[in-house]
């Protein structure tokens, strides 16, 4: 009994480890790679990096900077996370977010004058709903016809963003030159750390990332611990074996897809109470699909999403300071992103790949 | 000067936790079939793998030819004379025979262009010498399971093996393929080459070896030849205890029927009709079987009876209820227990944990969830408790499902199908690819299975597994049940030939078209 309490016990740290290093790695490779490229280019790698870090983590102003620009990551992550573990490659995780923002948009002036505790959490949940629904078509799709919803989805991005771009150009553009829906009032936005505690000086940094780490937590919980989750993984990883067990895999595609954009949604409803106040074409800086690095550098993992898109987050918050303080151009910073991406899809997207064949084939042999 | 052809000596190999092979020995000469005998996870495959230079021992030597040799690689293998067919076949699907055949060794013309004409006569040459005929230009995804692995042995003569090494080649044939198999092999010797044939089928020791070596838990126990010695023999060696063959079975107590099947027709992938019109019953108390050649609609009508197939017409009733167009879930929560033929596809989730598969199919039940939300305490109480009940034998209920042998996840499986206590089991070929000692196990429980008054569908290619099992016998040929026979009224070939469409009034067809439907 001891003995097996005790193997499983080095099993699972074994098993940890076995998660944690390949990403770990990855970030190490990606780190030491841009310090050559800085060199190379002339610039002192130690100063660019301690720079970075600095603008990131070296105040509260600069650690509130952090968490504002992790906050749609942490939802796009989870997005994309939970996709995948259903076997579902959501890579219109952007599309679904401007879906969530226009929602956002236009029900933060149609509900002005309500309380904010009853504005903010009915926007939240109205936006979520508004990425299930965008989702919900690519789902349908692919469990009546089969299509591929990398294609889907992807098209349902460009259809997010067109009808975005061409309402705020148009019937809901706020008087003026600039492209942009008229600004919020101060009762629809998400409320800042600075507005209940102004001595944390964090900042722009918003609730948005609280409600981002409590999410986290609950997709962690679902996944594990309820039947929808149980459903989801077991769909992700053998569709034969789930139909066998009872499980439909069509509505579990369904509603796996449909749960993955309403969490999509969420980054971009947070971007538009928490943030920017209103809704404009380039609102999200490709959230979406950074989304699918973080879900990935995370394994895929719900809580190890927080702890990846902070590090994306830091990255994007120190990249202004490393190039005032180390003369670093700034857009080195997406030099690093990139190399952490490749470095981390090279090893993930293969695995992710050659998993169909792996089970079959590889198991039978041991 | 009389140096055997190959000498194994005090090999020893370790993997994390686990001695694979404890100082074997064994020798192989030219001109004999050496059978490597052994239970599921014994050693066998790691011994050859050392041969065949896949894994280099941490101790003993090779002795090829009298010289003493290390294999560094499979191509070092191949060079000096050793090939190896693997369970799975290394063929590449979209070319032909030839192409496969000359893969890595091609005869070229100058620049590198290949000379496919003397590759092809090379081809046609080899394979009449030792008797295979194969065409040189057919597909390889078109051929049947039995004739790939005959291009798999033609590619280890091309490179000029003189020893051949048979990693289970049975595993995947019909009773047919093996026999031909069996006299290619015959004829290989004959021509002076050395056989290893791995294998954890007693029946095929006897039929075809001329030496058999035995290995248990990493050691050789022992070394016979089949004509001094006899399955229960063997049997013990390997498993170390008495192996019974035909299990102990009471009389049937026939109670009321259980699943009455009624002119049912079911459709394939293809849209073609593969059951066409089967009718039949199965009573509580009751093990029918369905006999019959792999691919004549057994996989069609188990998915039909188990929710996971449309039926086309027809109807099917259990306990009176009409469950025609149950989905799997229905079928399921309607009181049917299915055992998949193929494990790792159905049977099991490989990536899930043993509870998580424990609780496959019955997830969203108490007391394993309520209200969707699931019952971690109770999953591991009832996991822990099946899996000592069915002997699955695990470090932990955290293990992967994929980490079991195949023995256990059988065991895994049957655990989970009959403790949510059914009222009709579905076995679809619940033994194959187990050993002895685990095929006792599964045969055993089925039989319990039917003595607690379940009814119990046995879908079997083993006529041996049929004849020690079933109470009723119901032979399928070409999606119809051509014949039913009560147990022991019988014999293999009776059933054998109505099997093959012999027997009744459908003489004409042959056995290829049911033959071609295996490769799937």
């Amino acid at each position: 009994m001891e003995r097996a309490g005790k193997a499983s016990v080095t099993h699972r740290l074994y098993g940890l480890l076995e998660q944690i290093a390949p990403p770990l790695v990855s970030v190490v490779i990606a780190l030491a790679i841009s310090s050559l490229i800085i060199w190379v280019v002339g610039y002192d790698p130690v100063r660019a990096f301690s720079a970075l870090f600095d603008g990131a983590f070296g105040g509260p102003r600069q650690i509130g900077e952090t968490m504002l620009r992790s906050t749609p990551l942490i939802f796009t992550g989870l997005a994309v996370a939970y996709g995948f573990r259903a076997g579902l490659f959501n890579i219109g995780a952007e599309g679904q977010l401007f879906m969530g923002g226009l929602v956002a948009a236009w029900l933060g002036v149609a509900l002005a004058g309500l309380p904010t505790m009853v504005i903010v959490p009915i926007i939240l949940v109205a936006g979520a709903a508004a990425g299930m629904a965008w989702a919900f078509i690519p789902a349908l799709l692919k469990a009546r016809v089969g299509a591929h919803e990398v294609i889907t989805t992807m098209m349902f991005t460009f259809i997010a963003r067109y009808i975005v771009s061409w309402l705020v150009t148009g019937p809901l553009k706020a008087p003026g030159q600039i492209p942009q829906t008229v600004q919020l009032p101060a009762e629809s936005m998400l409320p800042k750390f600075t507005d209940i505690l102004p001595e944390l000086g964090t900042g722009r940094a918003h609730l948005g990332f609280v409600v981002g780490i409590a999410l986290a937590v609950v997709v962690w919980w679902v996944l594990k611990h309820t039947t929808l989750g149980y459903e989801a993984r077991a769909v992700g990883f053998n569709p034969w074996a789930s139909e066998t067990g009872g499980i439909s895999v069509s509505l579990t595609t369904v509603k796996s897809l449909c749960l993955s954009g309403a969490l999509a949604a969420t980054a971009g409803v947070t971007e538009v109470i928490g943030l920017h106040g209103r809704l404009f074409d380039q609102f999200s800086a490709g959230f979406g699909f950074t989304g699918i690095a973080v879900a990935l550098l995370a394994r895929n993992n719900p809580l190890a999403v927080i702890m990846t898109a902070m590090l994306f987050g830091a990255l994007s918050a120190g990249s202004g300071t490393m190039q005032l303080q180390a003369d670093v151009p700034s857009k080195v910073v997406f030099i690093i992103q990139g190399l952490v991406v490749f470095l981390v899809a090279a090893q993930q997207l293969a695995v992710w790949l050659l998993r169909p064949f792996k089970a079959r084939g590889g198991v039978e042999n041991a | 000067m009389d140096a055997a052809l190959l000498e194994v000596r005090e090999v020893t190999k370790r993997f994390p936790g686990v001695l694979a092979n404890d100082k074997v020995s064994m020798s192989l000469e030219s001109g004999e079939i050496v059978a490597l005998l052994g239970e599921n996870g014994a050693g066998k495959s790691t011994l050859m793998n050392v041969v065949y230079g896949l894994l280099s021992p941490d101790g003993g030597e090779l002795y090829y030819e009298g010289h003493p040799v290390k294999v560094r690689s499979p191509r070092h293998a191949i060079d000096l004379g050793i090939g190896m067919v693997h369970q799975h076949f290394m063929l590449v699907e979209p070319l032909t025979v030839t192409e496969n055949i000359v893969l890595g060794n091609e005869p070229t013309k100058i620049a590198g262009v290949i000379d496919f004409s003397t590759a092809r006569k090379a081809v046609a040459e080899i394979s009449k010498r030792y008797g295979l005929a194969v065409d040189p230009d057919a597909v390889i995804r078109d051929l049947s399971v039995g004739m790939q692995q005959r291009v798999e042995i033609l590619k280890a003569l091309y490179r000029g093996a003189k020893i051949l090494i048979l990693d289970e080649p049975t595993a995947v044939l019909t009773p047919q393929e093996v026999r031909e198999l069996f006299k290619v092999v015959r004829s290989l010797v004959d021509e002076g080459l050395a056989v290893v044939f791995i294998t954890h089928k007693l029946e095929e020791v006897m039929a075809v070896a001329d030496r058999v070596v035995v290995m248990r838990d990493g050691r050789v126990v022992g070394e016979a030849r089949p004509s001094e010695t006899d399955m229960a023999g063997l049997a013990r060696m390997m498993v170390g205890r008495d192996v019974v063959f035909r299990v102990e079975k009471k009389p049937s107590v026939r109670g009321e029927t259980i699943l009455e099947v009624d002119g049912l027709e079911v459709l394939d992938e293809r849209r073609l009709e593969a059951v066409r019109g089967m009718s039949f019953d199965v009573c509580a108390g009751e093990v029918v079987a369905l006999a019959g050649v792999s691919g004549n609609g057994q996989t069609e009508l188990v998915e039909a009876l188990t929710g996971l197939r449309r039926p086309a017409a027809g109807s099917v009733r259990l306990s009176g209820k009409d469950i025609t167009h149950a989905s799997a879930r229905q079928s399921i929560e309607a009181g049917v227990s299915h055992v998949p033929e193929d494990r790792h596809r159905r049977g099991m989730v490989l990536e899930f944990d043993l509870a998580e598969n424990m609780i496959l199919g019955d997830h969203r039940l108490e007391p394993f969830s309520r209200h969707g939300v699931m019952k971690p305490t109770e999953i591991a109480r009832v996991t822990e408790e099946r899996v000592a009940a069915y002997d699955v034998r695990t470090p932990s209920i955290r293990v992967l499902g994929g980490a079991l042998s195949g023995g256990n996840q059988q065991k895994l499986v049957l655990a989970r199908e009959l403790g949510r206590d059914p009222k009709l089991l579905i076995a679809a070929q619940p033994t194959r690819g187990l050993d002895v000692g685990a095929i006792e196990f599964v045969h055993q429980q089925i039989l319990a299975e039917r003595d607690s008054g379940k009814g119990v569908l046995l879908v079997s290619l083993e006529l041996e597994e049929v004849q020690g099992l079933a109470d009723r016998i119901l032979v399928v040929y070409e999606g119809r049940i051509v014949k039913e026979f009560a147990a022991g009224e019988a014999s293999d070939e009776d059933l054998g030939l109505y099997m093959t469409g012999g027997g009744g009034d459908k003489f004409a067809e042959s056995t290829e078209v049911s033959v071609k439907g295996l490769g799937t």
